[in-house]
């Protein structure tokens, strides 16, 4: 099963990152006009070698320790705007809609290298 | 509020986009309307937005918007001397709408290129996860 999880793994939590990101994305969009809104993004990178390294939690030295979810909540970060607006909004469209439609190609490329992997271990299983 | 998914996010902001836009309609509306008197002239309205985030620890950064109030302009209505007007005062003043036209042309642009970016995020999203759905056939 383990063998199973590794050989998936790696797409699998990148399209979970994908999805997270395009609802922050959506949300910028959405509060493209709502005063004093700051708009977030997530650094995909270094959140997504946190994803497969399992850092984040706390190793456990002795038996007696308490096991601890591994993960933790995603580090929201802010984006610093071009040319800020005077009513402290600082979500700027055109930044907003470049970046949703790179993720979603993105998330689309993913989708692509997880469909081959499952296509591969398919015809693998069948012999073919 | 408790959990908001891509469509909620999408769907909400369009709704407080619509309200949005149905105020610059009644302020196009009223744009020429006339009034005897200052506190009866009719006043642009604009609509509140505020943010409204999701269960915070759950989905940090997640946040959708939503038309919390409308408010009416403060600035003054148009004072205008025409003693033959039938809805003249004493004087033969008439008071007519602080509506600004230009700005009103302006505010509906801008909602409706806001309500066409929400429809793109609903149209990628859902083409998206239509994809994911028969991922592997």
């Amino acid at each position: 099963m383990t063998v199973l999880e590794n050989y998936l793994k790696p797409h699998a939590a990148a399209l979970q990152l994908r999805q997270q990101r395009m609802e922050v994305l959506a949300s910028n969009i959405a509060n493209a006009a709502t005063p004093n809104y700051k708009a977030r993004d997530i650094d995909f990178a270094s959140e997504y070698s946190r994803a497969l390294s399992g850092m984040g939690s706390l190793a456990s030295t002795n038996k007696v320790h308490l096991t601890t979810v591994s993960g933790g909540p995603t580090e929201m970060l802010y984006r610093q705007p071009i040319s800020p607006s005077p009513d402290g909004n600082t979500v700027e469209l055109h930044v907003e809609q470049l970046q949703f439609a790179e993720n979603g190609t993105r998330y689309e490329a993913t989708l692509q290298f997880l469909g081959e992997r499952i296509r591969g271990l398919r015809s693998a299983l069948r012999g073919e | 509020m408790a959990e908001l998914n891509i469509f909620q996010i999408a769907g909400r902001a369009m709704s407080a986009q619509q309200v949005r836009l149905n105020t610059v309609a009644s302020n196009l509306a009223n744009a020429g309307s006339i009034s005897s008197t200052a506190d009866t002239a009719y006043r642009a309205m604009r609509p509140v937005f505020e943010t409204e985030y999701a269960a915070f620890n759950k989905n940090p950064g997640v946040a959708t918007v939503s038309a919390v109030a409308i408010e009416r302009s403060q600035a003054a209505p148009e004072k205008r001397y025409s003693p033959g007007h039938p809805l003249a005062d004493d004087q033969g003043y008439i008071f007519a709408t602080n509506v600004d036209t230009n700005e009103e042309m302006v505010e509906m642009m801008e909602a409706a290129r806001q309500y066409q970016n929400n429809i793109e995020v609903l149209a990628t999203a859902k083409s998206l996860m239509l994809k994911t759905l028969s991922v592997g056939k």
